[in-house]
């Protein structure tokens, strides 16, 4: 099950299946919260699961959607951020990071060369949950998973 | 007191639903391609707060209104957001100060509401903060940039703050419902919230050059479902495809 919008990586990398449960008759209840508040990937992504889910024999599918506790990119598996530098998107640094809640500007790595020489372009990329930068060595502009 | 949470989840929901709706007209004219990105991003952010606050706010009526119920099928009079995001994009100005002044007072209402002793409105605002925190950034460095710029820029906001700075008393006017509310621990106390907001306001407008007019003259109404004349057109965009093709689906 990949996300989407970004599909290098899948929905338990990115942290937002919250729970599982099945019931005795065998139906599955699946817990998922939402990335960002009008993210439009999230009606796919529970319509995603409940269809894989049907389609690999479960009798009956539920997916809830949960609001608290509020998703932060710290959930996203150190195994998802690896997989995002590899497709080309800087991942989120770890911590709910203060800076950026500051108005500071976070350090963020290029994906391709790895230089740290990098300016911010736009606060927000080609999706809700992205910044546009570019690197100032290699001059290729890049996605950032803005942290949360 | 269902009434009164109906009313303010309400109020809540249409402030961030009109001012969605307006973002979204910059989709495709944006002055430059990463603002035309940032506006509709904006737009998208406040449209997913509004559809959870609609949701919430059809559950607590308790008569089956579904969020497209409400976004879709009521007339001018029953929307009860603030005229200041109903008002028209005008300049780039114009635009970045209306959406600074929103955000200004937005920020601290929802960090104030993640302690509603409403568990899902405290759950829509523990969302909402950290997305609003970034959009009172995009307005702020906007604004600094314009009055901080050329003469020009410098005028331009000057001018779109004075236009503008009629339409701030709305946001912390208060009623027996707010009062209700603020009684009942779910709504925070708005003179905090106004005090939160003018330190941000003199604090921008400080660093962008630019003058905070005087409180004079202040637009009231849209609580009650008064509206300025652009209402309508608003409405009438939103709403046509929905009106004309009841219960259409793709």
């Amino acid at each position: 099950m990949k996300d989407p919008e970004i599909p290098a990586i899948n929905v338990l990398e990115l942290g937002v299946v919250r729970g599982v449960e099945v019931e005795e008759s065998g139906k599955a209840i699946i817990t998922i919260t939402p990335t960002y508040t009008g993210c439009p990937a999230m009606d796919v992504m529970a319509a995603d699961i409940k269809k894989e889910l049907l389609e690999a024999g479960v009798p009956e599918v539920e997916v809830k959607m949960s609001l608290a506790p509020a998703w932060t990119t710290d959930w996203i598996t150190d195994e998802g951020k690896r997989k995002l530098k590899e497709y080309g998107i800087a991942p989120p640094e770890k911590t709910a990071d203060i800076r950026a809640l500051k108005g500071e500007q976070p350090v963020v790595a290029c994906p391709q060369c790895g230089s740290k020489n990098t300016v911010l372009l736009s606060l927000f990329g080609s999706t809700a949950c992205k910044a546009l930068w570019k690197c100032q060595d290699c001059l290729e502009p890049f996605d950032q998973f803005k942290c949360l | 007191m269902s009434q009164s949470l109906f009313t303010y989840t309400l109020r809540l929901a249409d402030d961030l639903l009109i001012l969605s709706q307006r973002l979204g007209e910059w989709c495709g004219h944006g002055p430059v391609l990463e603002e035309d990105i940032a506006l509709t991003n904006r737009a998208l952010d406040h449209l997913g707060e509004a559809r959870n606050l609609l949701t919430y706010a059809g559950q607590v009526e308790g008569k089956g209104r579904s969020e497209d119920d409400l976004a879709y099928l009521r007339m001018e009079r029953q929307f009860t957001n603030v005229k200041l995001v109903e008002q028209p994009n005008g300049d780039y100005a114009h635009t970045i100060v209306r959406s600074f002044l929103f955000d200004a007072y937005h920020l601290p209402l929802m960090q104030a509401l993640t302690k509603s002793n409403d568990e899902q409105l405290a759950a829509i605002a523990g969302k909402s903060v950290k997305e609003a925190t970034y959009h009172l950034r995009h307005s702020s460095e906007w604004l600094i940039r314009f009055g901080d710029g050329t003469e020009e820029s410098h005028q331009r906001a000057q001018a779109a703050l004075d236009d503008l700075w009629t339409c701030t008393g709305e946001l912390f006017e208060t009623d027996a419902v707010l009062e209700e509310m603020t009684k009942a621990g779910i709504a925070p106390d708005i003179a905090t919230i106004k005090e939160a907001w003018s330190r941000t306001v003199d604090q921008v407008l400080s660093e962008a050059t630019l003058k905070r007019p005087a409180d004079a003259f202040m637009m009231t109404g849209g609580r009650k479902g008064l509206h300025s004349e652009y209402m309508g057109f608003i409405l009438a965009e939103m709403q046509h495809v929905t009106r004309a093709y009841p219960g259409v689906e793709w």
